[in-house]
């Protein structure tokens, strides 16, 4: 057996048992994690819109974030020396075990029998737990999700509701199992009372209790823990031994600073204003220790002397991480899970498969390979599809897609050994990547070279992409799964089109405006009906129209982490268009996640004042239609309803990343202008995400992700519209129906 | 001002389901009575005027705090754009009396109540530092969703009721504005 067919053998078979995976997960808890995080981000969505003060607070929160990594170590300094004057001790652990080892000396210093802990994810990542076991300390979880998985021996699926994939039913069962009540227990509430009353029993002779700490003030040493069920105030109520474990970027400078994040972090998260208890502690903490083995003891106590307290601050590869200029961002983080909760991937599929050791989530690339390392990242990295909705949603306004994108590059230069097959990409693939990168990933980053290739022999590149063995051997060599539709190839490009039709038909002298629009790969080569009708509508409303041939942008390669490769792109976009911007001329981009690269990716490739004039002057062809009918355009030029779109409606789907750039309300606002009925979906993204979906690994988890598209817009006739060609390709495949770009349906034909 | 804060703060907690009785320092043990159940321990008020009905037992032993329904605490300030009520802890234990109960009846005065979260770390800042204060900011009820459900009083106290302690019987000066048309 060759070596080549070995190796490919070994790709497919590592390929089949992730899907497999994924597959499992989604049958088995996809149901529970769906309900949850989706109920979770609506949540977010509700609570943040009663803040009038939302966006200022997240831009105070991220200030106070960036200053406190900036300064780490004077406050590491400064809290040493609070917390002692306070009359605890501060111990910084270099690693996991560095931590462990100081808190199994504490425990056996105070004979410690049972140690309680209110949830903490710090304490997850060090494995404190089975140190502590491993001493013969019984350790119990008190916070009932993670009680749940302390008893069930699972790991969390979600950092703050850590037990989200489980369902009530599930839960019953386990503790009917295990505790045998004489009534079998049924409803949430019965389970909670159990659950409270077994474990009032375990808190009453815990003699350490241990805490995380959400935010630690250097000024005074007191720390802010954000809880509802009231575990955390019992286990530091009832324990005369406190220990806290934290990251040491937990650290703010002053008491004052928590405000922001007190405000922010539970409406983010689960959605709620403010969770039930914020302990605002300066801990040793000035309350009696209650002597639960003495009944008859007064539990008012002046003896202020009974409280130890150890703050365990961990560095753990976060110090590094500061170093860092990619990574040190996901310092900034507060843990509040909104990344997770508006992540289409992560609604289908929960922690357990988009998680590492520890963390969980998009964010969980940045934490696991800044603590665990790049192959840990590298496991669940390219389940970040780059559909950016997590960024609006962060409170501390962290690229978290970014993080990815860097990550995922990495791991291509890390895996960098040369494989046999790529002689076949040589011509076809002239990026700027290191040879041996995953065959899959660098076809889809040279997305704009295939298109070219495939407009130029377009019958025989449509006719290869319907032929069934052809497709087998391409879903081997690639992971581009063969139930996907490839695009098919127009033997026009748009540009080409627009030349043979004698170029603008509104001469400069007459036009309002005079506009680029810019023929992006997928409009260019496949998708040539919208740009067409991009002319049409701009024509209509009196603007100089011009479609000269210009670069591809750069986001295929930038999906596949190909940074090198859409940094070029970004410098040949704005070198191709700099003297048009100068001359006053518009760039009108139809394809959302393009111009989602303009105004926002681009920032980290070009120079600031290029940025700002690209970015300043493109805009996304709805929101430039709905510009020109707010000064004056004539909405009578443009199609409104008739036929079926009158009868029955339009159901719109506003791309990913053209939300986060704000400007998927633009469709909804000129279709409204011309009287069209639009029902607008609330899904986050349709779970194709760009090339996300075509892989066959994903498949099945991208038709996941799209599910509730199916469910708002399925069987209600209206005509489908998306901007997004990946969202016309998923809407197509999910609907079965054929969608178009909104502005063919208001383009005068 | 204190008006309109004191409104948005009602307004708050009985969107939390959190009851409300309201009235002068010296209806205050009779409040308490009305709103505790039996039996009930407290810690002291530190409020001019106020007193605790005698039932409460004021120096409760451990087994006393675990038998006990109701835990009287005083309220050292209210948050209302949340709902919010700030429990400071002391030796006598009003965070365990606070906590170890079903009920928590929390005492405070109409006229710590401050808009907003900022301000409530404005007062908690100084007070830290100097200090060393412990403060738990409670929202309602304790309540967890890990069970499948979301369910008031998980280690927490199941209820809330707020006794609202102002200097004068708060609708004298206040006539309501007639919106008859
Ligand atoms: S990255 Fe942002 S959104 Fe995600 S958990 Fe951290 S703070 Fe929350």
């Amino acid at each position: 057996m060759s070596s080549e067919t070995a190796d490919s053998a070994g790709t497919t078979e590592k390929r089949g048992a992730k899907a497999a995976r994924i597959r499992e997960l989604m049958a088995t808890e996809g149901d529970a994690v769906a309900e949850n995080t989706r109920g979770f981000n609506a949540g977010r969505y509700e609570s943040t819109g009663r803040l009038d003060d939302y966006e200022e607070l997240k831009a105070e929160a991220r200030e106070i974030k960036e200053d406190a990594i900036a300064r780490l170590p004077e406050l590491i300094e400064e809290v040493k020396t609070s917390v002692e004057a306070n009359g605890g001790t501060v111990y910084v652990a270099d690693d996991a075990d560095d931590a462990n080892r100081y808190i199994r000396e504490v425990a056996a210093e105070c004979e410690v029998e049972r140690a309680i802990k209110s949830k903490s994810m710090t304490s997850e990542e060090i494995e404190v737990n089975e140190a502590l076991a491993a001493d013969g300390v019984d350790v119990v979880e008190t916070d009932l999700g993670e009680w749940v998985l302390q008893i069930a021996d699972e790991a969390p699926s979600h950092i703050v509701a850590p037990a989200i994939h489980k369902s009530r039913e599930g839960i019953a069962e386990l503790f009917n199992e295990r505790f045998e009540p004489d009534e079998p227990l049924e409803t949430a509430e019965e389970l909670t009372h159990f659950a409270r009353e077994e474990l009032g029993k375990l808190v009453e002779d815990a003699e350490l209790g241990m805490t995380g700490a959400n935010f630690i003030a250097a000024d005074s040493g007191t720390m802010l823990l954000v809880t509802s069920e009231g575990n955390a105030r019992k286990t530091v109520a009832a324990t005369d031994t406190h220990v806290a474990v934290a990251g040491v970027e937990k650290l703010v400078p002053s008491v004052e600073d928590f405000a922001p994040f007190a405000e922010l972090i539970g409406r983010s998260g689960t959605g709620q204003d403010v969770t039930s208890y914020l302990s605002v502690l300066t801990p040793p903490v000035n309350s009696p220790v209650p002597d639960f083995g003495d009944g008859d003891a007064p539990l008012r106590d002046t003896d202020s002397d009974d409280r130890a307290f150890h703050l365990v601050l961990i560095d753990n590869g976060r110090l590094a991480m500061r170093e860092d200029a990619e990574l040190t961002e996901t310092l900034y983080c507060i843990r509040c899970s909104a990344c997770a909760n508006s992540c289409g991937n992560f609604q289908s599929v929960g922690g357990h498969a988009f998680g590492g050791e520890t963390y969980s989530g998009g964010i969980a690339t940045g934490w696991e390979a800044g603590v665990e390392g790049l192959d840990v990242a590298a496991e669940f990295n390219d389940l970040c599809t780059g559909c950016s909705r997590c960024v609006p949603a962060c409170p501390v306004g962290i690229d978290i897609p970014w993080i990815n994108t860097v990550v995922r590059d990495r791991v291509n230069r890390g895996e960098a050994d040369r494989s046999q097959l790529d002689w076949v990409f040589e011509e076809l693939v002239p990026d700027e990547e290191p040879a041996g990168l995953d065959v899959g990933a660098r076809l889809v980053g040279n997305f704009a070279t295939l298109a070219k290739w495939g407009s130029r022999t377009a019958p025989v590149a449509n006719r290869v992409a319907s032929f069934g063995p052809a497709r087998a051997a391409l879903e081997r060599v690639t992971g581009i799964d063969r139930r996907r539709e490839l695009p098919s190839f127009s033997r026009e490009s748009f540009v080409d089109w627009f030349e043979r039709r004698g170029g603008a038909r509104v001469p400069p002298e007459r036009a309002t405006r005079e506009a680029i629009v810019y023929p992006d790969t997928a409009t260019n080569y496949a998708n040539v009906g919208r740009g067409k009708a991009t002319v049409r509508a701009l024509e209509a409303l009196d603007v100089h129209v011009r479609v000269p041939a210009l670069p591809d942008a750069g986001r295929a390669p930038l999906s596949q982490g190909m940074i090198t490769t859409a940094e070029e792109a970004a410098h040949d976009v704005y070198a191709a268009l700099a003297e048009e911007i100068d001359a006053g001329r518009d760039v009108v981009v139809i394809e959302p996640s393009d111009l989602a690269l303009f105004r926002r990716e681009y920032e980290r490739f070009l120079a600031d004042a290029a940025h700002e004039r690209l970015s300043g002057a493109s805009y996304d062809v709805m929101e430039y239609v709905y510009g020109l009918l707010e000064n004056g355009g004539e909405p009578e030029a443009l199609r409104g309803p008739s036929g079926f779109d009158a009868e029955r409606g339009v159901a719109y789907h506003p791309h990913c990343q053209g939300r986060t750039i704000g400007v998927g309300e633009y469709s909804t606002a000129v279709l409204e202008r011309l009287d069209y009925d639009v029902l607008v979906s609330e899904t986050e993204c349709c779970g194709m995400a760009g090339s996300f979906g075509y892989k066959a690994d994903y498949y099945e988890l991208s038709m996941d992700v799209g599910e509730p598209l199916v469910e708002q817009f399925g069987g209600t006739g209206r005509t489908v519209v998306a901007a997004g060609t990946s969202c016309g390709e998923q809407l197509d495949a999910l609907l079965g129906s054929s969608v178009r770009h909104p502005v063919e349906l208001i383009a005068p034909r | 001002m204190q008006a309109s804060t004191t409104a948005t703060f009602l307004d708050r907690l009985d969107s939390l389901d959190v009851a409300v009785s309201e009235g002068t320092p010296d209806a205050c043990a009779s409040l308490i009575d009305a709103a505790a159940g039996d039996p009930a321990v407290g810690t002291p008020l530190d409020i001019p005027g106020a007193t605790m009905p005698d039932r409460v037992e004021m120096n409760p032993t451990v087994e006393e705090l675990r038998a006990a329904h109701t835990g009287v605490t005083a309220g050292a300030l209210g948050i209302a754009s949340y709902g919010s009520v700030a429990i400071e802890s002391d030796r006598a234990g009003t965070e365990p009396v606070s906590l170890f109960v079903d009920r928590n009846v929390v005492v405070m005065r109409e006229a710590d109540i401050v808009p907003g979260m900022a301000d409530a770390f404005a007062w908690l800042g100084p007070r830290a530092r100097e200090e060393d204060i412990d403060v738990i900011l409670a929202t309602g009820p304790s309540a967890t969703a890990d069970m499948g459900g979301l369910v008031r009083g998980a280690h927490g106290p199941k209820e809330v009721h707020v006794v609202l302690l102002s200097e004068e019987d708060s609708n004298a000066g206040d006539v309501p504005e007639a919106d008859d048309e």
